[in-house]
């Protein structure tokens, strides 16, 4: 299992290769990338995530080793970076890795999920008419409340 | 204690942290939330939406009625939004 919370930029395809290369035969791996969007209705500067570096850590922790145990993964890794970020930049990634696809896109679903409602980062959006906080969605409790 | 505060409660109260030392009837998270409001202004307007507030007592998530006897540090904050 590995949990980074980071302020560094990191390299999605990179990460990927590495959580590979430390399990032979595995079956089945799922990567995520969260990445910082910006629609032409909706055009963000730049995304600046705040954190609890601390509580984000264990909070991570324990929702990978849930997951884990959970779906029978053979490994799981969360990335998830804090500060300034721009458009095209990711975010986060979740990689689980299991003997068979259902279990591992199921571990980073519900990984997915708990990370929007129960990981201590706060998301405000650098817009042209200034800086706003972004909202908890409900459907993001809705996604969690299924598992 | 100290207390930690995040996102828009942290720029609506202009501090990131503080420490405080409430007296021995303010028992649960509820209670500090309340004890803070009433002790200062920008503290009752930040804390207006009570229900929104989400806490963490030591470094675990809570809910208003938990404890905070013995805590060292409580952190206040909005609804969380990563991922």
């Amino acid at each position: 299992m590995q949990v980074r919370v980071t302020a560094e930029p990191f390299d999605p395809g990179g990460e990927s290769n590495a959580f590979l290369a430390r399990h032979g035969g595995a079956g089945a791996a799922v990567t995520f990338t969260g990445i910082v969007r910006s629609r032409p209705d909706g055009p963000i500067l730049a995304l600046t995530l705040e954190c609890y570096v601390e509580l984000a850590e264990s909070q991570i922790a324990a929702l990978t080793s849930e997951a884990i145990a959970r779906f029978s993964l053979i490994d799981a890794a969360v990335i998830h970076r804090h500060g300034r970020m721009l458009p095209g930049e990711p975010i986060m990634q979740v990689m689980t890795l299991a003997p068979h696809r259902e279990d591992a896109f199921r571990g980073a679903q519900f990984l997915m999920d708990y990370l929007k409602t129960d990981a201590p980062f706060w998301k405000k959006e650098e817009t042209p008419d200034g800086e706003r906080w972004v909202e908890a969605k409900a459907e993001d409790d809705v996604a969690r409340g299924r598992w | 204690m100290k207390i930690l505060y995040f996102a828009w409660l942290r720029e609506r109260l202009n501090k990131g942290e503080e420490e405080v030392f409430p007296p021995a009837e303010v028992k649960t998270v509820a209670d500090l939330i309340g004890w803070l409001a009433a002790n200062d202004e920008a503290a009752e307007l930040a804390f207006a939406k009570r229900a929104l507030i989400r806490a963490a007592v030591d470094r675990q998530l809570v809910g208003h009625d938990a404890p905070i006897a013995g805590a060292s540090t409580v952190a206040l904050f909005p609804p969380m939004t990563g991922g």
